[in-house]
């Protein structure tokens, strides 16, 4: 019986060499600095590449701003309250919520559900859980265009496809709801593996025994993975669900390269899969050249993924608490 | 491991940081040690200039000249220029500027050099008035940038579909078809009716902008706004007649509805997908390049349905951020010389804007060969020195799109044409406003 065929020994840690007494200031200054030296990295380039642009978006979206123009002028909050009632804008809001809900969804279902075959007795094993990762690892460019080709209106694969079985062809750079789903599928084509590999290392981690325990009990498979596998990965999904978010809702390069030619950017003729990513390069740069514009929708976006994540983990904490096993108080491997 | 002792590490830290904070500062330091400058030029499309750079380099020897963007398309070239001028850093040392969006940058003029500081006052003679002053600031204080190109309209189709229609080949017969925009229209209808499996047309959007540009160009010399700058799309006759052509054409059916510039337009150039395109002069390049040595000699050039007009044509400018502005000027004053002109015309096919040039027996004598020996130099040059250019206003760029998407749509079938019109006149307003 395999029992915690991955649990290590803890590394037995590395004799420890007595340092010789070193007095003098130097020591303690690099004692009780030098840590602050080694973490200053992140923050020094969080500063420079994350707080101070934030900021800047924020200062540049209180005025009207041409980009080419040498003198903005401050306008106070004029942008969002016209953004507010800018009818593309919540069109745009409305085309990535729905492409992010019919992307996510499934994407972490298929995820959750290709890492628990990946968790079992594979022969292979580490080919398989490699060969989930593959997509994920090409370039988003290349998927894009090579979607983008397969679901051409009329040079497609897709549409010759349904033509052979019979069917219409289906507009999917024009028609919405289409172009939303095959923008969907390359999101889900790539992003699915990634998830499978974060949930096959958190269920890696659960004990063996509990499923033993629940076999014993006359627990099925099924009923093992929705009783013991999930509520235990539920820190996991939490955080695949907040990176999916944040990801999903900017979505820019599948839907730009989804659609070729001139105005790519509108993501279709009548703004079909425009997202807002894109709504806000359209404004910031061309056509519009609108760079306190393009700056309000920035954070605007900001402000929306903060509060899709928000309602993302209240919703999974109920869906968890109901779901909570009695051995789930358990945890922590054989005593 | 231990052993090592903990502050030597840390001072190893700090000395790596610090050599790699030196070394990238210094990084922008480019060849000048041997010498050369090195000239980067900017495009979109294509422009010829590979044997005039071969030239220039010859004549001289410290110069190294890099292009960049060379078949890109207009779309992504122009938000990538513009970020450059906005952050100051990273545009070439020669940029090309297309006509749409000069009135944009004119606006702002400090991000160019100011030619008429460099003795450019002294050129121009060597360039059509108009295509002069497009370079030109509103006050005559400026100048931004020489002419390269202008669009002279014809209409390239292909002999082979029209044989296959049982439509003449020859290109003044096919010419002698469509004197006006309806009887093109009329000789579509015959050859959809013939089904050869390709569509007559590629895309309404083509047709609408060259149809626009010639009843503009013909009446007030404006489209979507007047010469005051105000946004005339709703009230200018000429926008609505333009409009209604399309849609005659759109109703016709025939429109191979492959969205310009896209993927599938491209596929369809290569798989002789459509008959007829509305061709600048420019776009012959561009005909070649999608439609391959495959459909060599299967092209043609007819005249344009209607009265010529202008499409497109660009100016070469020295963005300020050039460190090279001095050299940079020179190259530009050579590339849009008459010889220049002259290079790229036989090159790619863009149309000079130099009447010099124009009446220069190797354009008005120039023939193509992949167009079937078509007399490109007559057929383009004929109209260009007295073609009446359409005046551009200051959101230009973003209200063509409006329109054009407008006629997109209609095509599509997503609108029905009044649905379009009022799209079209909603959009390009808020377009404008913002």
């Amino acid at each position: 019986m395999a029992l915690q065929l991955d649990a290590h020994p803890p590394a037995t840690p590395a004799p420890r060499k007595t340092r010789p007494p070193r007095s003098g200031r130097l020591s303690r200054i690099d004692a009780k600095y030098s840590p602050y030296l080694y973490i200053a990295p992140f923050f020094v380039i969080f500063a420079i590449f994350g707080a101070w642009p934030l900021a800047y978006t924020f200062w540049v979206s209180l005025h009207d701003w041409d980009l080419l123009g040498t003198d903005p002028t401050f306008i106070g909050a004029d942008n969002y309250t016209q953004l507010l009632v800018d009818s593309d804008f919540w069109h745009s809001v409305v085309n990535t919520l729905g492409i992010f809900v019919i992307s996510t969804v499934p994407q972490l279902l298929l995820a959750l559900w290709l890492a628990n075959l990946l968790n079992r007795h594979l022969r292979f094993r580490t080919g398989w859980r490699m060969a989930v990762l593959v997509p994920n690892v090409t370039s988003t460019a290349a998927v894009a265009i090579v979607f983008g080709v397969l679901f051409g209106r009329e040079f497609g694969m897709v549409n010759w496809m349904l033509d052979l079985v019979g069917l219409d062809p289906i507009g999917w750079k024009s028609d919405r709801f289409a172009s939303w789903v095959a923008i969907s599928a390359m999101v889900d084509w790539r992003w699915t593996g990634y998830n499978a590999l974060i949930f096959l290392a958190a269920m890696q981690a659960i004990p063996r025994d509990l499923y033993e325990a629940a076999a014993i009990d006359g627990a099925n498979r099924a009923r093992q993975f929705w009783a013991v596998t999930v509520p235990l990965l539920k820190p996991t999904i939490i955080f695949c669900v907040i990176i999916s978010t944040i990801g999903g809702l900017q979505l820019f390069t599948e839907p730009r390269l989804f659609h070729s030619g001139t105005n790519a950017i509108r993501g279709g003729p009548m703004r079909e899969s425009q997202t807002l990513t894109m709504y806000m390069f359209e404004n910031a740069f061309a056509p519009y050249y609108n760079f306190g514009y393009g700056s309000a929708v920035a954070w605007l976006l900001f402000a929306l993924i903060a509060i899709v994540a928000a309602i993302n983990v209240l919703i999974i904490r109920r869906l968890g608490a109901g779901a909570r096993p009695k051995i789930g108080g358990r945890k922590g491997g054989p005593q | 491991m231990g052993t090592f002792p903990r502050h030597r590490l840390a001072a190893v830290a700090l000395a790596a940081v610090g050599a790699l904070l030196v070394t990238s500062g210094c990084g922008g330091g480019d060849d000048a040690e041997d010498g050369t400058t090195t000239l980067t030029v900017d495009v979109f499309g294509q422009f010829g200039y590979e044997e005039l750079y071969k030239q220039y380099m010859d004549a001289n020897p410290g110069v190294k000249i890099v292009e960049r963007g060379t078949g890109g398309n207009l779309d992504e070239y122009s938000p990538k220029l513009t970020q450059w001028l906005a952050a100051g850093k990273g545009a070439g040392d020669v940029v090309a500027i297309e006509e749409g969006l000069m009135v944009e940058y004119k606006a702002n003029p400090d991000n160019f050099v100011n030619l008429l500081d460099h003795g450019a006052a002294d050129l121009k003679g060597n360039f059509l008035e108009w295509k002069w002053n497009q370079g030109l600031t509103a006050d005559g204080q400026k100048l931004i940038g020489l002419g390269t190109d202008v669009g002279g309209m014809a209409m390239c189709y292909r002999t082979d579909l029209f044989d296959k229609a049982g439509l003449p080949t020859d290109r003044e017969e096919v010419s002698k078809l469509w004197p006006t925009w309806q009887e093109y229209i009329a000789t579509g209808e015959k050859f959809k009716a013939a089904n050869t499996g390709a569509a007559f047309l590629d895309a309404a959007t083509n047709t609408f902008n060259t149809i626009v540009l010639q009843t503009a160009g013909n009446a007030q010399g404006y489209h979507y706004y007047d010469t005051s700058d105000n946004l005339v799309v709703d009230s200018n006759p000429a926008v609505k007649q333009a409009w209604d052509t399309t849609m005659a054409i759109i109703n016709a059916g025939l429109s191979g509805k492959y969205g310009s510039w896209s993927d599938e337009w491209v596929s369809a150039f290569k798989q002789s997908k459509f008959a007829t395109i509305a061709c600048p002069a420019w776009m012959t390049g561009v005909i070649e390049g999608n439609a391959g040595p495959e459909a060599n000699g299967k092209w043609d050039i007819a005249r344009v349905p209607g009265d010529g007009g202008n499409w497109g044509g660009s100016h070469l400018a020295v963005p300020r951020q050039s460190k090279n502005q001095e050299e940079a000027i020179k190259l530009v004053k050579f590339l849009t010389s008459a010889e220049g002109h002259i290079g790229a015309f036989k090159a790619k096919g863009p149309l000079p804007s130099s009447p010099q040039a124009l009446e220069d027996s190797a354009i008005t004598e120039a023939t193509n060969a992949y167009f079937s020996g078509a007399p490109v130099g007559r057929i383009f040059g004929e109209g260009a020195k007295t073609l009446k250019p359409v005046y551009m206003g200051p959101k230009n760029q973003a209200v063509r799109t409006e329109v054009e998407n407008a006629v997109r749509t209609v095509e599509l079938g997503q609108r029905n044409p009044e649905q379009g019109w009022q799209d079209a006149i909603a959009n390009a307003k808020k377009a404008a406003a913002k």
